[in-house]
């Protein structure tokens, strides 16, 4: 089969698998919608009317089918809560979400790259010493800890950076930057000790390869090899722990627009779940796995371009 | 031909020596080698595997060592320059113009993500200054010199669309490429099928020839050397113990392990399926080395001397060899 054919396939069966998996979890968790709407007062009668007018009655695969059914047409179903359409609640938060993974994404990267190349300058180093300590430290700080810690020292001690709360891009590139960074850095120092380390060590393996000889037999400057002959074929378990950590990076967002008051999907999450919203949780963190398995297909085809033996495999037989 | 002091060597090789630091001591990978070479000439450097040629050569244009704990210790010349106490940014300068090397294994020598035209243009405009249009052009004409059809499809693809022999030919385009005044070839070969070695060694033969460049031409395989190498040098546990012209030495090895080599070979005047005699034994660890000659346990003419006393490479009418018991002599073999 060709390999994109391969790949939607699985794309689907990993969703399938996904979304039931989501529902019956959400479906066994404590407590309940109906509940939690009408208060613990309410008479049994008024709780089974109320879930009746849901369609909480009817058995649970019923409903998942239900579900699945309009799911796949775009429509993920109206918050049990607030009756606000779970598809549009999820765009309207989504911008914010995506800023701060993004963000974190390039922090990771923009500090994780350029330390790896440096220690590999002379392993076992100063430099790489320094970053090999600081990796761990970080390694070792949750990411909610790390961001109480960034809240005291940029916005209560220096009062450089706002704690919390959020300002959209129409307050101004600024502000809104100004109210990104603390919750970006919280999640992206710590995602870029992992991707060094990887890197680090990949680049060790490559640059002990003939063809790094040969470049420095070409006369090439230590810096042109690292760049341009070690560092592309070296980043290939860095794309794949790129892609693995999204998952991480999630449950980190979680997290962290909830330090920062971020309105987004991972607060819209939570506050799910604590309403026993089951509709949006169940639309909320499909939506999530989805996004995780496509961004996941997503790097396995960048392997392709960064790698042309991959290309040759894939799309030549 | 170059050559800055007249009749001078182009390559000059003083007591070369390379150790790496093991957890079971100090490894004497190259211990005290020196020779010279001319300009346009080719030495052939023949031994065992282990026996430290790639250690040597890549010692001498600065390959080992950075990183690898190596501790290199003697005096290279090139054309009179003391390349050990160049800067490091002149020395890359000299070794991307004047110095070319081909690897055993084009697997791994060539840069599996980079298009192998621009691999050969890489050299062209660092080291002779050509724009990229220029040194792609120039690559394509490379790869015609180096026996690549379709060259200009072959230039936009990479490494693993060819096959081991176009790849070694891609690996000579990219070493001579510079126009280098010596081309240093490890065991360029020993990963091909044996169709295509041939081929390659007279690719290299004639490029050397045609471009008036010198060559070390590294083997492990006697033969090889035979109608391509002026001199040769024969290497044994990191040591030179024998060096002579290739017709000397195919007339008569003075050092017993020479002869080893030589009984080796397969020959045209055998009857088919004769066996060949492989050495016996095995070189000696280069971390323990005892006293005494290092080839003497494996060596039929050893004599008590032979285990108390190293031998060091003496000169006799030119050729050279470390043995107490030289062949051709009544002690050796002649006896
Ligand atoms: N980086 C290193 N660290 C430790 N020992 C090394 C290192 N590189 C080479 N050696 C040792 O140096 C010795 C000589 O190796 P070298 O590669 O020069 O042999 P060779 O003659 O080229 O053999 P072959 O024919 O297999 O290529 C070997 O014993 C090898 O194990
Ligand atoms: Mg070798």
């Amino acid at each position: 089969m060709h390999w994109l054919a391969r790949q939607a396939l699985r794309l689907i069966v990993v969703l399938f698998c996904v979304t039931l998996l989501t529902f019956l979890i959400v479906n066994i968790l404590p407590g309940d919608v109906a509940t939690a709407i009408l208060g613990g007062l309410a008479t049994p009668e008024d709780l089974a009317g109320l879930r009746a007018d849901l369609g909480l009655d009817r058995p649970m695969l019923v409903r998942y089918f239900d579900w699945l059914g309009s799911a796949l047409s775009g429509d993920l179903g109206r918050s049990h809560r607030s009756g606000e359409p779970v598809a549009q609640a999820i765009a309207d938060r989504l911008p914010v979400s995506l800023q701060l993974m993004v963000m974190a994404q390039v922090i990771a990267l923009g500090v994780a790259v350029p330390a790896a190349l440096l220690s590999v300058r002379r392993p076992g180093g100063l430099f790489d010493r320094l970053s090999a300590s600081a990796a761990f430290g970080f390694l070792a700080t949750p990411s909610f800890m790390l961001g109480i810690l960034l809240i005291y020292l940029f916005s209560v001690t220096l009062d450089l950076l706002p704690a919390t709360g959020f300002s959209p891009m129409s307050e101004g590139l600024w502000a809104n930057f100004e109210s990104m960074i603390l919750p970006a850095l919280s999640l992206g120092l710590i995602e870029w000790t992992v991707l060094m380390r990887v890197l680090r060590s990949d680049l060790l393996t490559t640059l002990k390869e003939d063809f790094i000889l040969l470049a420095r037999a070409k006369g090439l400057p230590p810096w042109r090899v690292l760049l341009q002959h070690a560092l592309r074929p070296s980043s290939f378990t860095l794309i794949t722990v790129v892609g693995l950590n999204i998952g991480g990076l999630i449950g980190g967002a979680v997290i962290v627009e909830q330090i920062f008051a971020l309105p987004g999907v991972g607060r819209l999450l939570l506050g799910g779940i604590f309403n026993r919203d089951l509709i949006l949780v169940q639309g909320t963190v499909s939506f999530i796995a989805a996004g995780f398995v496509l961004v996941n297909f997503l790097v396995d085809m960048l392997y392709a371009v960064l790698d042309p033996r991959v290309r040759h495999v894939r799309f030549r037989s | 031909m170059s050559g800055a002091v007249s009749g001078g060597p182009l390559l000059s090789v003083r007591d070369a020596r390379v150790g790496f630091g093991t957890v079971r001591g100090l490894l004497r990978a190259v211990d005290g080698v020196s020779f010279d070479l001319q300009a346009g000439r080719t030495l052939g450097i023949v031994g065992e595997s282990g026996s430290g040629k790639s250690v040597l050569v890549r010692s001498l244009i600065g390959l080992v060592g950075t990183g690898s704990g190596a501790i290199v210790g003697g005096e290279v010349r090139l054309d009179g320059q003391d390349l050990r106490g160049l800067s490091a940014a002149s020395f890359r300068h000299l070794l991307g113009r004047d110095i070319g090397i081909v690897f055993q294994d084009p697997m791994t020598s060539l840069n599996p993500v980079m298009k192998i035209g621009r691999q050969i243009g890489e050299g062209l405009r660092l080291n002779r200054g050509l724009d990229s249009a220029a040194a792609a052009r120039r690559a394509v004409e490379l790869l015609v010199e180096v026996g690549i059809p379709e060259p200009e499809r072959r230039a936009s693809q990479y490494p693993h669309e060819l096959s081991g022999g176009m790849r070694q030919r891609v690996a000579i385009a990219i070493a001579i490429a510079c126009e280098p005044k010596l081309l240093i070839a490890d065991e360029p070969t020993t990963a091909l099928d044996v169709t295509v070695q041939r081929q390659i060694l007279d690719l290299l033969q004639r490029e050397q020839r045609e471009r008036g460049m010198a060559m070390i031409l590294i083997t492990h395989d006697l033969g090889v050397a035979a109608g391509r190498a002026d001199d040769i040098m024969v290497m044994y546990a990191g040591r030179a113990v024998e060096m002579a012209t290739t017709r000397e030495i195919f007339r008569g090895p003075r050092m017993p392990y020479t002869e080893a080599l030589l009984r080796s070979l397969p020959r045209l005047t055998d009857p088919t399926h004769t066996r060949l005699s492989a050495i016996p034994g095995r070189p000696p660890d280069l971390a323990r080395r005892g006293t005494g000659c290092s080839f003497a346990p494996r060596c039929t003419y050893r004599s008590g001397r032979c285990e108390a006393e190293e031998p060091v490479l003496s000169r006799e009418g030119g050729r050279g060899f470390a043995c107490f018991n030289p062949l051709g002599t009544s002690g050796g073999a002649g006896a």
